[in-house]
């Protein structure tokens, strides 16, 4: 059978295909029919041909076989470093053997594939770090992830994932009416607690544009109230967008690459529309990585930037407090030993490793800030990235992956991660909920919220 | 024979080798692709450039990058072998005397003793990487035929040169086994993985660019690697 109902080679572009793709349980119908599922062979290498530029042509021929980049992988270390985890294995086993055989593999091969792409590799682009060519298999994967989306070999979730994006222009269903009411909704609930306060939709001008990631509307609206909290003790001129507020990208873990451009370009739209000075988004590392990372190459923009500055919140609120605008209570900084997990995707992929711990500086009494080893650009995953956290078929290999950060955690003696990345968040959390290791963890909105030095009559206490 | 050996054909082993990594070069830069690599090369050029810099320079130096740092035994054995193997051929006596003649200059001349000494740098090196291809589970798994193949090519006129020198058996045997092992792997150089030898420069430099640009150099923080 060369295409399944579920499972095929056509991205989810309705809402009727969403919601049927959906309610199959656990993708049970979909996976079965993914045994049957054609490979379009010719399409394959035609896409290869098109898509395979010098870079990675070279990176696959001149890999020296070396296994430099074996303990780079942080799930080499916690498999016992099998050898079938090795970087340079994983990638020339399955995206190597697919250009060598100029695309003519089967079905149970491109099986393996995914298997690989999506439960070996969280495409942190740590070993990129280590190999003395320069070959990272994270840049890699994402390219495999890609042909192999596009011939249906997708799992389950992310298969939603981007169509949700498809459909609803966000990864979950939120529509534009659900999230203006959200914004309406958490302003209304917070504004009882901070007079004046509001979350303002579609503002011209304003000094900062906010995007978010879908899962806090649908699933922690706390989390903008906390953002609406922050803008407006530091006296922001602020707006979010009603359409192009969503900056995540499930398409990017899926390899829909055609979904990444619209969603981007949606994104785009609003700042364009808007005009404000600058952007900045959540605390999430991939939506960074997407709308601001990655995006500005999508959406074919040849300086590589998003059309005006959009920083990640880190930066936002690194800048508000050394320029005073947000002030902490010296009384209420952390005073017990707490670590930071440094999100691969706007450390290692921005650089953005000093600005995290100038926060630190302000927010945590000297002396209790404990680095992870190894810690900034070395660091490792969290366990679940790339991916890997929302995939229910690879959940047990996902738990192995948590161990290595669990490990890094248990070194350092802390009891409290601050962690302001969405998918290292939940990492954790899961991590906590696995191993019983006796941690707690946080974003920053609320730690920051709770230390505030508050100016007189701005808040109304109960 | 030997004339033919070092003339018109050694000229002709030159101009393929050379030519062609020359073309192998070219050929990696006019097909990066700034959006498929999603690094806008030219609209940071000093920036790139920066990080390009950085990333070789890190790489050429023993202690230079972390990875480096962290496997002192490899590494050593690893720049051994890659002295050895570049500065043997480049400052050998015999070498020079044959630019002499054939072009009227010559490049600073080792001595015999120092000459030998990295050809067998070269030799015990090349039988430590493959022990330790055979050794090690996660080198062993990527090792193929063509990894030794490579290796035998690379240390075999090395291996004649030496028999030559010390003038075992029938010494113009091992001389022209010397030179046509040489040619060979002359040869080989654009055609096979040993093209690393210039494509390492485009690889790192390309990877340095996107750090030094997107990755972090934008934001000014310098990668340490
Ligand atoms: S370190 Fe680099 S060259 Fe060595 S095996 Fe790994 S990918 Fe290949
Ligand atoms: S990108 Fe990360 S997870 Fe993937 S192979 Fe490299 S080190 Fe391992
Ligand atoms: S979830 Fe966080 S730690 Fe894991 S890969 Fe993504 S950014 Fe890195």
């Amino acid at each position: 059978m060369p295409q399944g109902e579920l499972c095929n080679r056509k991205p989810i572009v309705t809402d009727e295909q969403l919601k049927l793709t959906l309610s199959d349980k656990s993708g049970k119908k979909y996976y079965a029919e993914m045994l049957e599922l054609d490979v379009d062979t010719n399409a394959l290498w035609a896409t290869i041909q098109k898509t395979m530029k010098a870079r990675l042509k070279t990176w696959l021929e001149i890999c020296a076989h070396c296994g430099m980049c074996a303990d780079s992988c942080f799930l080499y270390q916690v498999n016992d470093c099998v050898p079938e985890q090795v970087p340079s294995y994983k990638i020339q086993s399955t995206l190597g053997h697919i250009v060598k055989k100029k695309g003519n593999v089967d079905n149970e091969f491109m099986r393996h594939c995914m298997k690989v792409a999506w439960s070996q590799c969280t495409c942190c682009n740590r070993c990129g770090m280590y190999c003395p060519h320069g070959i990272d298999m994270g840049v890699m994967f994402s390219y495999l992830r890609g042909l192999l989306y596009s011939q249906g070999f997708v799992p389950w979730e992310l298969k939603i994932g981007s169509g949700m994006h498809r459909v609803y222009r966000a990864q979950m269903d939120v529509t534009t009416e659900d999230w203006v009411e959200t914004c309406e909704w958490m302003a209304e609930e917070t504004e009882e607690e901070w007079p004046g306060l509001t979350i303002p939709v579609d503002k011209q001008d304003a000094e900062i544009m906010y995007t978010c990631n879908a899962r806090e509307p649908k699933h922690y609206p706390e989390d903008l109230a906390e953002a609406a909290v922050l803008f407006h003790v530091a006296g922001t001129n602020w707006t979010v967008p009603s359409e192009g507020w969503e900056q995540t990208s499930l398409s990017m873990f899926a390899g829909d690459w055609e979904c990444c451009k619209d969603n981007v370009n949606h994104v785009y739209d609003a700042i364009e529309r808007l005009n404000p000075a600058r952007v900045t988004g959540t605390e999430c590392g991939h939506a960074h990585r997407a709308t601001v990372i990655e995006g500005p190459y999508w959406a074919g923009r040849e300086d590589g930037l998003p059309p005006k500055p959009y920083i990640h919140y880190v930066e936002w609120l690194a800048e508000a407090l050394r320029e005073g605008k947000l002030k902490i209570d010296p009384a209420k900084r952390i005073k017990e030993p707490v670590t930071l997990q440094d999100s691969c995707n706007y450390v290692r992929n921005q650089g953005l490793k000093d600005v995290t711990r100038e926060i630190i500086s302000y927010i945590v009494e000297p002396g209790y800030f404990v680095e992870m080893a190894p810690n900034k650009e070395h660091n490792y995953c969290c366990g679940g990235g790339g991916g890997f956290n929302g995939i229910g078929m690879y959940r047990e290999q996902r738990n192995v992956a948590l161990r290595k950060k669990m490990d890094q955690i248990l070194d350092t003696g802390c009891k409290l991660v601050i962690a302001p990345c969405h998918n290292c968040w939940d990492a954790i959390r899961d991590l906590e909920e696995e191993y019983e290791i006796g941690i707690r963890w946080s974003f920053l909105k609320p730690l920051i919220i709770g230390m505030l030095d508050i100016p007189e009559g701005m808040r109304v206490e109960w | 024979m030997y004339e033919l050996l070092t003339g018109p054909l050694l000229w002709l082993v030159f101009a393929i080798s050379f030519g062609g990594l020359l073309v192998r070069v070219v050929l990696y830069f006019k097909g990066l692709s700034q959006q498929l690599d999603r690094v806008a090369y030219k609209a940071h050029l000093s920036y790139g450039l920066k990080g390009a810099f950085n990333s070789i320079i890190s790489w050429l130096n023993p202690v230079g990058a972390r990875a480096w740092r962290k496997k002192p035994g490899y590494t050593f054995i690893f720049f051994a072998f890659h002295i050895g193997l570049l500065a043997t051929p480049i400052f050998l006596a015999a070498h020079n005397i044959m630019l002499q003649e054939n072009l009227g200059f010559s490049l600073p001349q080792m001595p015999a003793f120092f000459a030998d000494l990295l050809s067998w740098t070269v030799i015990v090196a090349c039988v430590a990487i493959i022990l330790r291809r055979i050794a090690l589970p996660e080198v062993r798994i990527l090792t193929t035929a063509y990894d030794y193949l490579l290796l035998v090519i690379t240390v075999a006129p090395f291996v004649t040169g030496l028999i030559a020198r010390y003038q075992m058996g029938d010494y113009q045997f091992w001389l022209l086994a010397h030179i046509i092992t040489g040619e060979i792997w002359l040869l080989c150089l654009p055609f096979t993985k040993l093209s690393h030898c210039v494509l390492f420069f485009c690889s790192r430099a390309q990877l340095g660019m996107d750090y030094g640009i997107k990755r972090g150099g934008l934001k000014g923080s310098t990668f340490s690697w």
